[in-house]
């Protein structure tokens, strides 16, 4: 609260200083209009739910194809050479802006019409994926391959300025969706093959100069430092924040996900709890500093980031309004925390699967069995290192109550490789053994217990999530986009598409017509429901 | 992601495939196999010249490795310089060549005795070092071989000897595969899926391999009592095909619970002992099919 009002009163003051009329105002990211996806999950909240109710349970089977359109990278962008759009769209005023590595389009959201495409120059950073922008005003801010934080002007795909915010060479890679706060452009990198710091940054909108930079692993003299054997082996420990966060305005906090520590598999160097690695962490995004934080995989050695999507809502809890924030975590454990402290409310397996850890500790955090760290000879861990979920994105509808989630029932052999006493990089790999099944799982956030499930009669169960107030649930399965009755788990609606949907669907408002938008590969769909005529 | 779904790669290449470039999506995939691993992959990967590679290896230890340690990992009071900045940012010697031409007299390294080719050498075994840590398609798997081979035949006895025989279809499979890759090849056999059934990815990628070895196969039921059966070509939720006996393509439109579609997987109980296994008993059967040969 105490910061809140005073944010809330700056955002107010921009919004009626006239910058209403440039793009968007960080003002209108606290309440978006319909008419927009102004950031990466939609809103601050990460629920990816959407109000609207035009298309509906009663009238989905009637979605209908209103445009779909190619986008081609052009010289040399994208691995393999084919776009991949892992972004999830923006939509502001009208225009649709997304990316792929190396790539930022904008688009005519009223007819898929490209506007404008920009290309980053060639570079040697990892094109993996890419998960969108930011935008501020009439700025939008990309992160590029090889760590450049890249301002564009969101009306011509010119370049305003960019800034370094990793050295590429030392295995960083940008890949984040930059999240707008105020006047502040929050960013995260990733990587994790050489041991590198990790770390978060926020930058000034206007010249991309720093704000503040918040280590995800404690330097001399900081609080958790304890949790490492040395400064050295925290300092290399890693922990890069690859998705972006939610953000609460009333407590003014920025709720992110952090990775796993380094090195990977190998644990020997780096004996504790390896704070703030694999850890749900909130900061106040004025100064960056640390108020909270809870740590689903407390010594993780098995690559399971706790990156996913935290999200925020309010719910009841013991007869008491309570302010939440949830997060199904790679490891295959689903948490929820209470809000202003941290502190843990629920926690359970959502996969049955799991089988590395034994009991929890005082705050409620998994306690790993080191029987299943990684050996020279192997153990057998679920889930894989890929997790029971990944970085796609989950969804909470507060009309139902549920937290929906893609899932898998994975098993991986993880092996040991390197047995020096100074381990480095990964230090070990894991090898897939195989899979009991994948699931999209509608969890009720008071238990982390399954109200339903569906089983995929094959693979791809780890997919992106959209509720609306049309009670639907929104989701993917191969190239088949698929709408479920929210509380039921029934299939109502599907569509083959050409490539499986690569990133969360979004749903606006444009022109009194409710669309649902999906990317697929190199592709962006948008679906309506036909209207009677007036 | 994408190796998971990836379909039908024949085994051994999805094996080289390996992992991918970061941890952020990194598709459990297939670890890889223990050969085309380890030193001479690195060097082949980061492209410098064996033989220089070789000199320098010679020539670290000799001159370096003292303070810096025998893998260059740091030493007492001289830094890890595989985790170096220096090293990590260098190119062609630009940042590492002054460094061993003069040494850090303010950082208490003296000047080594090399001469310029001889600090080539030097960079290029640890551009090498660098190389091989960040890159997981280089890690050599150490003695996969831990488990006891009579508990492992006891085991193998009592639980697999249902479907498979010594003498029958595992003949000699000892000496077919290399310990690492028999551990892997046994406790999933369907290589190319990603195991399981996680690999498919709905999209029927795979028809090629309809008749590879442990495909599932399928009945479908239709309202009329007619049932087809063959192996499964794909299926998801709203449909499902199959190539009968005599090579026909049949596809259906599933609605719920129509057609009655059954699955059948021959490698299920595969994946059902996945949840039983422990660590002990895997290790023992591995070290006894080695046996097998």
């Amino acid at each position: 609260m105490r910061n809140g009002c005073i944010l809330v009163c700056a955002f107010l003051t921009l919004a009626l200083s006239g910058a209403y009329a440039q793009g968007l105002t960080p003002a209108e990211l606290l309440k978006p209009p319909a008419d927009s996806w102004p950031t990466y999950n939609g809103d601050y909240s990460g629920r990816r739910f959407s109000s609207l109710t035009q298309i509906n349970a009663s009238n989905v089977q009637n979605l209908a194809l209103a445009w779909a359109t190619r986008f081609t990278a052009g010289g040399g962008g994208g691995r393999g050479g084919g776009v991949q759009i892992k972004s999830t769209p923006l939509l502001v005023n009208g225009i649709l802006y997304f990316t792929s590595p190396n790539n930022v389009w904008a688009a005519d959201a009223r007819t898929g019409r490209e506007l404008w495409h920009y290309q980053y120059p060639p570079n040697t950073g990892s094109t993996i994926g890419n998960r969108g922008v930011g935008i501020y005003g009439n700025w939008l801010f990309f992160e590029s391959p090889d760590s450049n934080l890249v301002s564009l002007d969101a009306r011509t795909g010119k370049v305003r300025w960019k800034v370094s915010i990793a050295d590429p060479k030392l295995d960083y890679t940008s890949t984040v969706a930059p999240v707008v706060i105020g006047n502040h452009i929050v960013t995260g990198i990733g990587g994790d093959h050489l041991d590198n710091p990790g770390f978060i940054q926020s930058r000034d909108p206007e010249t991309g100069a720093l704000q503040w930079k918040w280590w995800t692993t404690p330097r001399k003299g900081e609080p958790g430092m304890d949790t490492w054997p040395d400064e050295y082996s925290a300092s290399h420990g890693t922990g890069q924040a690859w998705i972006p966060g939610t953000y609460d305005p009333e407590l003014n906090l920025y709720i992110v996900g952090t990775g796993n520590p380094n090195p990977v598999m190998a644990e020997k160097s780096r004996k504790g709890d390896n704070l703030y690695t694999c850890s749900i962490v909130a900061l106040n995004p004025d100064t960056g500093k640390l108020v909270w934080y809870f740590q689903p995989s407390p010594h993780d050695v098995h690559d399971w980031d706790a990156v996913e999507t935290p999200i925020l809502f309010d719910g009841v809890i013991d007869g008491q309004k309570r302010k939440l924030v949830a997060q199904a975590s790679r490891n295959g454990y689903f948490f929820v925390l209470d809000r202003l402290t941290g502190k843990r409310i629920v926690g359970t397996p959502f996969i049955d699967t799991v089988n590395w850890a034994k009991g929890y500790d005082a705050k409620g955090q998994p306690i790993g069995n080191p029987a299943k760290y990684p050996t020279t000879d192997g153990v057998l861990v679920s889930p894989a290192s890929g997790g029971a979920t990944n970085w796609q994105a989950p969804s909470y509808d507060p009309d139902t109550g549920l937290f929906y989630v893609g899932t898998s029932r994975s098993y991986s052999m993880y092996y040991l490789t390197d047995t020096d006493d100074h381990p480095e990089g990964w230090g070990g790999v894991d090898s897939s053994v195989g899979n009991e099944g994948n699931a999209l799982l509608a969890l009720d956030y008071h238990t982390g217990k399954p109200v339903w499930r569906h089983d995929w009669p094959s693979g791809g169960g780890v997919v992106n999530n959209l509720s609306t107030a049309g009670k639907l649930l929104f989701t993917s399965n191969g190239s088949n986009l698929i709408a479920f009755q929210a509380a039921t788990g029934k299939i109502l609606w599907h569509a083959g598409l050409m490539a499986s949907p690569s990133a969360g669907p979004i749903t606006y408002m444009l022109d009194g017509k409710q669309y649902v938008l999906t990317a697929a590969g190199d592709s962006l769909y948008a679906f309506t429901v036909n209207q009677p005529v007036q | 992601m994408q190796i998971r779904e990836g379909g039908a790669l024949p085994l051994l290449l999805l094996l080289a495939a390996g992992a991918s470039l970061t941890a952020q999506e990194p598709a459990a995939g297939r670890a890889g196999r223990a050969q085309g691993r380890g030193e001479a992959a690195a060097v082949a990967g980061s492209k410098e010249d064996p033989a220089a590679v070789e000199r320098g290896a010679k020539l670290y230890q000799t001159n370096c490795a003292g303070c810096h340690g025998v893998s260059a990992r740091g030493g007492v009071g001289a830094p890890d310089l595989v985790r170096s900045s220096l090293v990590l940012d260098d190119e062609k010697g630009i940042l590492i060549a002054p460094v061993l031409r003069n040494g850090r007299p303010d950082a208490g390294m003296p000047k080594p005795n090399l001469t310029e080719a001889e600090i080539g050498d030097v960079i290029a075994w640890l551009h090498v070092q660098t190389f091989a840590a960040g890159h997981r398609t280089t890690y050599a798997f150490k003695d996969v071989l831990t488990g006891d081979p009579k508990k492992g035949e006891a085991y193998f006895a009592a639980t697999c000897a249902g479907c498979h025989s010594a003498t029958g279809d595992l003949k000699g499979i000892g000496s077919r595969y290399d310990a690492f890759a028999l551990q892997a090849r046994w406790l999933q056999p369907r290589g190319g899926r990603g195991g399981g059934r996680g690999g498919r990815g709905g999209r029927g990628a795979d028809a090629g391999a309809g008749a590879a070895r442990g495909a599932e196969t399928v009945t479908v039921t239709e309202a009329s009592g007619r049932k087809i059966s063959g192996t499964l070509d794909r299926i998801d939720d709203f449909s499902v095909s199959l190539h009968d006996a005599s090579g026909e393509y049949h596809s259906f439109t599933r609605e719920g619970d129509s057609p009655k579609v059954e699955v059948h997987d021959p490698l299920k109980a595969h994946t059902d002992l996945l949840a039983k296994y422990t660590d002990a008993d895997i290790h023992n059967v591995t070290a006894y099919l080695v046996t097998l040969k």
